[in-house]
């Protein structure tokens, strides 16, 4: 039904622009894309006022890629530079209040799975790390506890970049940002051990230096969350304007920022580990079974 | 009271008329609420058989609640709301609401049944004074968003000292924001007024949110008589497709107000969308004034029209301002008028100056400080009337409003005990 909406009426066909036909007929829908297919489809965000050079713009339309099911996504965000590319999108984007997303996705989703037993309909929560750290802390800690079935993926850029670079929960300690003239006082919050104390189902850590792997960490994040419970993803997204970072050294900057503190990681639940194994039995998940319930691998 | 409505019923077989198919949970097929029957809006208010019960004003919201097919209601503790919400939560666990939760607070409640109502669902929460205003950056944004919801209000004080005492003065605010506001006088009212809404906000040319707000204890905790129709009978569902703006549920073309760059960035294209948007919702506002007509008996409810003092009044002052209009009668031998106020947005403003074009004093009673109610009567009344408008009496604070004080207001050579 929903990737209907986006068919052509027949009259109307020959005065649509190259760019909708083509994502009509060219688009993602219905098929698992994959990242070494880049330039062989049209991208559900291809145009966007990011800055030049921005990683997380990268990251975004990695995220598109990932998802499992375009046409029967939800995206929720909030104030920050990432939703100026998310509503570029042609998926459904909620914008709402300061710091409402976890506690507007929770209702939407249930609404959702009420209406739509039988279609899954997935949410997606796409916001910064001010945005989910700081003023959403709340909603996004009690989504987590009361096990509301969707995604969090926080765009960490470490700061907050639509208002002109302040500092934020999770910028580096030490860090002299606005807000922060003395450098910051105390330590970037440790959302993953948050994450991990409300037994979120599966948790990364990830940097879009691995495309193909921000890809598939979404589309297990999204498939993990149809099913078992809350997941989230927490991305590195540089600001290379509020760090100054030279646009041609953005992925450079990433790289060296994964080396030596952002490494990869990835930890999930028994039940979401069988279930992922339960969609491609020939292919177990990765990652080291460990006694404990949860699996780390670190890059 | 009557087990059926004077028609068939038809036991455990579904009877929804339109939208989503419905199916009653597993525990709760057999039950008597999957054998509950839609009817028209119609049928519900105005002809079922109703039979007389003795309830409090929670008792009697949670009764509108069982009747009014919702799918989704988000709770919060606080006082003197929660036995409210605790009783909608006992409808879940029966099967006549499909989906509940307690939230975190009232920002993330309001903001959870802004993402329910946007999914489509028939979607309910109630709070109080504190809550209200905790919630209110959500609550302001409802109507911009043309979210259909259904927000109870139990006033309570909102200023320092803290109390939990009755006080409207959270009405000021909530008055302002594009929300459609009912004041209910008392447990009948609360009843029909909060069934009412659910209609009423999802009619096509509304889409708005209604907020039905009650004085808090005087009428949540006290009972009263309703008259009520059978519990067999619910309204017909929510069709989120035939609304001002579609649901997000990516089943249709989503509505852009949200999403394009140049309405959020400073421009003159955001100016223009801004201020030709918000003149709709107010627009959608007025638009739902022959609805309140229609289901609710009008803005306005006259006593004694024509008199030379008329009391406007809304919510419990109506009650003691009756009263007093009584007494007057009975031992003064005078005629005094009373405006009640059943709807504060949209706002009665023509109903008032006819109703009070011969008039010589106006008094405005309130329970608050701050007197929001006088304010909106001298605005509606300013260049339409000669009459003397005066502000009070008022009280706050959970003092009660005894008619003499309402009387020595009529009466000022007159000397009341109070």
């Amino acid at each position: 039904m929903s990737f209907d909406n986006l068919k052509m009426s027949p009259a109307l066909e020959k005065y649509m622009t190259k760019e909708y036909r083509d994502l009509v007929e060219r688009g993602p829908y219905g098929k698992q894309k994959k990242v070494s297919e880049m330039g062989t489809f049209k991208e559900i965000l291809e145009e966007h006022p990011m800055c030049a050079g921005c990683a997380m713009t990268l990251f975004i339309r990695l995220t598109m890629i990932g998802l499992p099911s375009p046409e029967h996504t939800i995206l929720v965000g909030t104030a920050g530079c990432g939703r100026l590319a998310l509503t570029q999108s042609s998926i459904p984007f909620i914008y709402g209040n300061y710091g409402d997303t976890n506690a507007v996705a929770s209702g939407l989703k249930r609404g959702l799975a009420m209406r739509f037993p039988d279609q899954p309909k997935d949410v997606v929560v796409m916001a910064g790390d001010g945005g989910l750290a700081d003023i959403g802390f709340s909603a996004v800690m009690h989504s987590w506890f009361r096990k509301e079935k969707f995604t969090t993926i926080m765009l960490d850029n470490e700061v907050y970049g639509n208002t002109g670079g302040q500092e934020s929960g999770m910028t580096e300690k030490g860090s002299i940002l606005k807000m922060a003239p003395k450098g910051k006082l105390f330590e970037k919050m440790d959302m993953i051990g948050l994450a991990k104390t409300a037994n979120v189902a599966y948790i990364a850590r990830v940097v879009p230096t691995n495309p193909t792997r921000v890809a598939s960490t979404i589309r297990k994040a999204v498939l993990i969350a149809r099913e078992i419970g809350p997941t989230f993803i927490q991305a590195y997204t540089s600001c290379n304007i509020e760090y100054a970072i030279p646009t041609p050294k953005v992925l450079d900057d990433a790289k060296e920022v994964e080396t030596s503190r952002y490494g990869f990681m990835e930890i999930m639940s028994d039940e979401a580990r069988e279930f992922l194994e339960s969609l491609e039995p020939a292919k177990k998940a990765k990652g080291k079974k460990s006694e404990s319930e949860e699996t780390v691998t670190a890059s | 009271m009557a087990d059926s409505a004077g028609v068939e019923v038809k036991p455990g077989t579904t009877t929804e008329t339109a939208g989503a198919p419905q199916v009653a949970p597993k525990e709760t097929q057999g039950s008597e609420a999957s054998r509950q029957r839609v009817v028209s809006p119609e049928y519900m208010f105005f002809e079922a058989p109703r039979e007389r019960a003795f309830i409090t004003g929670s008792e009697a919201a949670k009764e509108a609640i069982r009747r009014a097919n919702v799918d989704v209601a988000i709770s919060y503790p606080i006082t003197p709301q929660s036995e409210t919400m605790q009783q909608v939560g006992a409808l879940w666990a029966e099967g006549y609401v499909k989906e509940y939760y307690r939230g975190e607070e009232e920002f993330g409640v309001m903001s959870a049944i802004a993402g329910s109502s946007r999914s489509g669902a028939r979607s309910l929460t109630a709070t109080a004074g504190p809550g209200l205003m905790r919630g209110m950056e959500v609550v302001a944004s409802w109507p911009g968003g043309r979210m259909p919801l259904v927000l109870l209000i139990m006033c309570r004080v909102i200023n320092a000292p803290l109390s939990i005492q009755p006080d409207n003065a959270e009405l000021a605010y909530l008055i302002n924001t594009g929300n459609i506001v009912f004041h209910a006088e008392n447990q009948q009212d609360f009843f029909d007024f909060a069934l009412k809404a659910f209609v009423i906000s999802e009619r096509p040319e509304v889409t708005l949110p209604v907020a039905v707000a009650v004085d808090g204890f005087f009428v949540t905790h006290a009972r009263g008589y309703v008259m009520l129709p059978p519990k067999d009978i619910k309204l017909p569902p929510r069709d989120p497709y035939h609304e001002a703006i579609p649901a997000m549920d990516n089943e249709n073309p989503p509505a852009r107000i949200s999403r394009d760059a140049p309405i959020q960035k400073s421009n003159f294209i955001s100016y223009h969308v801004h201020a030709s948007w918000q003149q709709e919702v107010w627009a959608a506002v007025e638009r739902s004034r022959k609805y309140i007509d229609k289901y609710m008996g009008g803005l306005v409810e006259v006593v004694n029209p024509g008199a030379d003092t008329i009391v406007v009044a809304s919510g419990s002052a109506v009650s003691q301002s009756r009263e007093a209009v009584r007494q007057a009668e009975e031992d003064l031998g005078e005629r005094i008028g009373l405006v009640k106020v059943r709807s504060l947005r949209p706002f009665p403003t023509r109903e008032l100056r006819e109703a009070c074009k011969n008039a010589k004093r106006i008094l405005v009673p309130e329970f608050n400080c701050v007197g929001w109610l006088y304010r909106d009567v001298c605005a509606a009344l300013y260049g339409h009337s000669k009459a003397e408008i005066i502000p009070g009496p008022r009280v706050f604070g959970g003092i009660s409003l005894p008619t003499e004080m309402i009387l020595q207001y009529i009466f000022p050579d007159k000397k009341f005990a109070f």
